[in-house]
């Protein structure tokens, strides 16, 4: 399969940005890269998406940003999880998990429901 | 991340920069991907393309972050500013309420202010702002001869005048009047036995539609029912078809029988035109008949003229236009001498807006209000200021740590604006519920004669009124204090020198200031009070010509129908005479006696009458007003009489007789005797003169008196018959009961009429003059508390202040009486300062109330003496208090302290 067509789903960025932040503050570019080499290299987030996003998230005050100087000094803007958006993370990978299940149940039927008893 | 060294910290020193800090965050995403292509093994030139190429559109993504940027901006700066008043309303809310004292006092001050200034905004509104409640208003205009002294029958015109000036004119729409002559309870329901009198008026067919008036059912009078012969039909007021008729829904097309004669009802009026309102306060009108004009052609002057004016003409051009018709009007067009009559000697026919007409005399009297309710306005918001003030140099200290910790001057100047607006409102609050209150008695007291106050409320404009008096008494008030405050040295306040500070002392001078002109419009609000109240009182004293205690009036009914006037005379006299003297021999009654029109109220004239064997040019007399009397009338009136009352035996076989009064004899006969002398063209032609009584004042109490002459009952037409009956006991109306016992009994047609007291009908014709004095006088009382709570506030303060300097001033030997003689010289200071400049005021405002005197000088020394002692005595009360605690001031007490 190749890889950057991996198109993600509508929300699924947002949730994936909150869940790149747990493990601590990422400027954008770290982002990109953490879901990059978390998913093997099968997620690639381009960045024409990912900064609107990002922007998004702040205004909805899921996270906040701070300046601050990266590993190779110099001046980036991290981002870090606010209380909010680390609840609205576990309400939105619950219902992640249910709807992956759910299609992963029905993509791997093997053969059809049974009937429906009226 | 790495920790942030110190000097980056300095690249916000001009605030965010919200586009350079998007560019920057895209430019470090794009230096990061070049570093990882380098590391791949890519050129730094082709590195840098790739990193480019692979973001895409970098300008769209960054205008997306501004976009997005700008309104997080905004919303983050409501949400701040929305939790910055939150927060500041309920720290408001909190020094408010630890402060119970100073805030019922206050919002209790600026209720009284705030509802005193709704309710006076609301009459002068109703009275003088607004336009009348008509359509086009502006178009009305009320026309009137020149002014004499001869009354009613001076101030209308003819059937025949009115219609001569109604062909004649070019600028109106349409000229319509209205009979004048009618008298309170002219009307009687005759197929119900039970019923009241009512009052009817005859108005000229197009009336209503002249003035723009919808009936609220049925319909208005049309031309054919003006006409001579035409079917009976009357229009209802709407507060009468509710009361007497119980507000039937089908009332329209009944007949109903007025005065023994069926009319039909074509319709009712609605509940927003009371014809009172306008044209005779204090009086209701319960039903309208058209006014035939061709009937009432050959009875003189009935009529009052108004008229709506075509769009676009100005009163000065319909001016133009009356004096151009005016020659052409004529008395009785039958009598050529009468025409162009109608204009006086040197002045002529005068137009003036309805408005003008119904509420212009008013116009003084209202200003005058408004300007004491601005006053005391004023004074609330300078004792707000002091008690806001006082409270600050108490707070000096939170401010100052507040100042320290890096509020703004503006933040604290906010906080306390927000502090004097919350009061502020609480008052007005309060106020509009008083005003309510205030507004809605004032609206049902009909015993005040002033026009359209019955359909006074409070509404709209009153509400927006009261808000912006609070807003601008709030930021007025509020502001000196706030900046005092917030300009106060940090240093000073924090370090707390406490009494004797050159801070407080700077406090205490602006508080002094303050007080001072508090004083002051106490002290012009008292004397206006004081001089309208002089004015009351000679009015009181004004010697009417009659004495109204103790006497009482009926309306009676009679029947003296007879084919001829003989007859019909000697009918009316047998009735009266057998009446008056039943009614005479009931316990408690003194006198009794018939007029046909009482003073104060309707009257009427019958041309001019001259002593015999003397010349006068024509048109040079004066019209006397007539009365039709019985004998005994004299005596129950209680005037003055010189020479013979009538008696019955003055009928028509008896000689002609007249009684006149003594401007009228004076004129005709100076420094002679006038009784037993002739006049000729009286009523009843040639006519001896049995007496002469003082002249009554017969229009209003206040006006000067005219001539006036009285016929014997039995020689001339009276239009109708009030008994008046003088008693001997304290309360007339106790005898009012076998008055009307006696009157049934001679007629059971008498209605169940109501007595009126003399003594109302004067309170009535004075109660404008008592209600603004009363009104005027309740707001220099109110001036005259808040002065002295203002100076009570300053002197009590600054023996606070001094309580340190008075304990070493004792300790030292000074006596308690000296203490005590110290702080009073202190209040009196500030009291003869604000006297003095409250002198001032009211020498300027003299010009003003003048107009509003009777008989009383604006420098009447009465008023300004007792204006000088209320304030001292107020003053040095309002001292002594604090004097008081001064002198008990335990010096070790007052130095251990501190």
């Amino acid at each position: 399969m190749e890889k950057t067509r991996l198109e993600l789903f509508r929300g699924t960025l947002d949730i994936l940005i909150l869940k790149a932040l747990i493990w601590g503050p990422l400027h954008g570019y770290a982002i990109t890269s953490l879901i990059r080499r978390q998913s093997d290299d099968a997620l690639l987030v381009e960045e024409g998406t990912l900064y609107p996003a990002l922007w998004r998230l702040e205004s909805k005050q899921m996270i906040e940003s701070e300046w601050g100087l990266s590993e190779n000094n110099r001046k980036a803007k991290y981002y870090s999880l606010t209380s909010e958006g680390k609840r609205h993370l576990r309400s939105e990978t619950k219902i992640w998990q249910a709807y992956a299940m759910a299609v992963a149940k029905v993509l791997e039927a093997t053969h059809p429901p049974a009937q429906e008893i009226a | 991340m790495k920790k942030v060294p110190m000097w980056r910290r300095y690249d916000r020193l001009f605030g965010p920069d919200k586009k350079a800090d998007i560019k920057a965050e895209l430019r470090f995403h794009v230096d990061c991907k070049i570093d990882e292509l380098i590391a791949q093994g890519w050129r730094p030139e082709a590195a840098r393309k790739e990193a480019e190429r692979q973001f895409g559109n970098i300008l769209a993504v960054q205008r997306a972050g501004e976009r997005i940027g700008g309104k997080m901006e905004q919303r983050k700066r409501l949400s701040d500013h929305w939790s910055d008043t939150v927060r500041d309303v309920r720290y408001t809310l909190r020094t408010l309420g630890r402060d119970p004292g100073f805030t019922i006092v206050s919002v209790l001050i600026l209720a009284l202010a705030i509802g005193a200034n709704t309710s006076v905004f609301s009459v002068v509104n109703n009275l003088l702002l607004r336009p009348l409640p008509f359509p086009e208003s502006r178009q009305l205009v009320w026309i009137a001869p020149p002014p004499q002294k001869c009354g009613l029958s001076c101030a209308t015109y003819s059937s025949d005048a009115y219609e001569e000036f109604r062909d004649g004119s070019r600028v109106y729409q349409a000229v319509t009047g209205y009979f004048a002559f009618s008298g309170p309870g002219n009307v009687r329901l005759t197929a119900q036995a039970d019923a009241k009198p009512a009052t009817g008026i005859d108005v000229i067919g197009n009336f209503f539609q002249v003035l723009g008036v919808q009936p609220a059912m049925g319909r208005l009078f049309t031309a054919e029912e003006t006409r001579p012969g035409a079917h009976h039909v009357t229009l209802l007021s709407n507060a009468y078809w509710r009361h007497q008729f119980n507000a039937d829904p089908a009332i329209v097309g009944k007949v109903i029988d007025m005065n023994k004669t069926p009319y039909t009802v074509v319709g009712v009026l609605p509940v927003s035109f009371d014809f009172g309102a306008f044209f005779s306060p204090g009086e209701k009108i319960d039903l309208f008949t058209p006014l035939d004009l061709d009937a009432s052609r050959n009875w003189g002057n009935i009529v009052t003229l108004l008229g709506r004016l075509k769009p676009g003409v100005t009163l000065p051009q319909a001016q133009s236009d009356a004096l151009r018709v005016e020659p052409s009007l004529c008395w009785n067009v039958k009598q050529p001498k009468s025409c162009g009559t109608y204009g006086g000697k040197d002045s002529s026919i005068q137009l003036r807006t309805l408005k003008d007409y119904v509420s212009g005399r008013l116009r003084r009297s209202l200003v005058v209000l408004w300007c004491a309710v601005g006053a005391i306005l004023l004074i609330a918001g300078v004792n707000l200021s002091n008690l806001l003030l006082a409270r600050a140099a108490t707070r000096a200290k939170e401010f100052a740590i507040r100042g320290a910790l890096g509020a703004s001057r503006g933040r604290i100047i906010r906080q306390l604006l927000l502090e004097s607006l919350m009061l502020s409102f609480a008052g007005a609050a309060f106020g509009l519920a008083l005003a309510y209150s205030l507004v809605g008695w004032l609206s049902h007291q009909g015993a005040i004669a002033l026009p359209m106050l019955e359909l006074l409320h409070l509404d709209g404009q009153a509400f927006g009124w009261t808000i912006l008096v609070a807003v601008v008494t709030a930021l007025l008030f509020g502001l000196i204090p706030g900046l005092r405050m917030a300009s106060g040295n940090l240093h000073e306040a924090i370090k707390d020198s406490g009494a004797g500070s050159g801070q407080s002392r700077k406090h205490n001078r602006v508080r002094a200031a303050l007080v001072l002109t508090e004083v002051a419009m106490a002290c012009v609000l008292l004397v206006s009070a004081g001089l309208l109240l002089r004015s009351f009182m000679k009015v009181l004293d004004i010697d009417l010509g009659f004495a109204p205690s103790r006497a009482i009036a009926v309306k009676a009914e009679y029947d003296d129908s007879a084919p001829d006037g003989k007859t019909s005379a000697m009918k009316r006299g047998a009735i009266f005479r057998q009446m008056i003297s039943q009614v005479s021999a009931i316990p408690g009654v003194q006198a009794a006696g018939v007029v046909d029109y009482l003073p104060l109220g309707a009257n009427r004239s019958w041309g001019a009458p001259r002593a015999k064997g003397h010349q006068y040019k024509d048109g040079s007399l004066p019209n006397p007003l007539v009365y039709v009397i019985t004998p005994g009338y004299v005596q129950a009136m209680g005037m003055r009489l010189h020479g013979r009352d009538f008696t019955w035996s003055d009928d028509p076989n008896g000689q002609n007789v007249v009684i006149i009064n003594s401007s009228m004899a004076k004129f005709f006969w100076p420094g002679e005797d006038a009784v037993g002398k002739v006049l000729v063209g009286t009523g009843t032609g040639d006519a001896t003169v049995a007496g002469v009584v003082d002249d009554v004042h017969a229009d209003s109490v206040e006006n000067s008196t005219s001539w006036q002459i009285y016929y014997p009952f039995m020689q001339a037409g009276p239009n109708s018959a009030e008994l008046v009956i003088r008693t001997n006991v304290e309360e007339p109306s106790a005898v009012a009961s076998s008055v009307l016992r006696t009157l049934h009994e001679l007629n059971p047609n008498q209605p169940a009429a109501e007595f009126v007291t003399l003594q109302s009908m004067v309170d009535r014709s004075v109660s404008p003059r008592r209600f603004f004095m009363i009104l005027v006088g309740a707001f220099a009382l109110l001036g005259l508390s808040l002065a002295a709570l203002g100076i009570y506030g300053v002197i009590s303060y600054s023996v606070t202040q001094k309580t340190q300097e008075i304990g070493v001033r004792m300790a030292l030997g000074a006596t308690t009486a000296r203490v005590r003689r110290d702080v009073l010289g202190e209040t009196l200071r500030l009291a003869v300062s604000g006297l003095i400049l409250g002198g001032i005021g009211s020498f300027a405002i003299a010009k003003l109330i003048a107009t509003l005197l009777f008989a009383t000088s604006p420098w009447d020394p009465l008023a300004y003496a007792g204006t000088v002692f209320a304030l001292m005595g107020v003053a040095l009360l309002s001292g002594y208090l604090p004097a008081r605690r001064a002198s008990r001031i335990h010096p070790m007490e007052a130095l251990r302290n501190n």
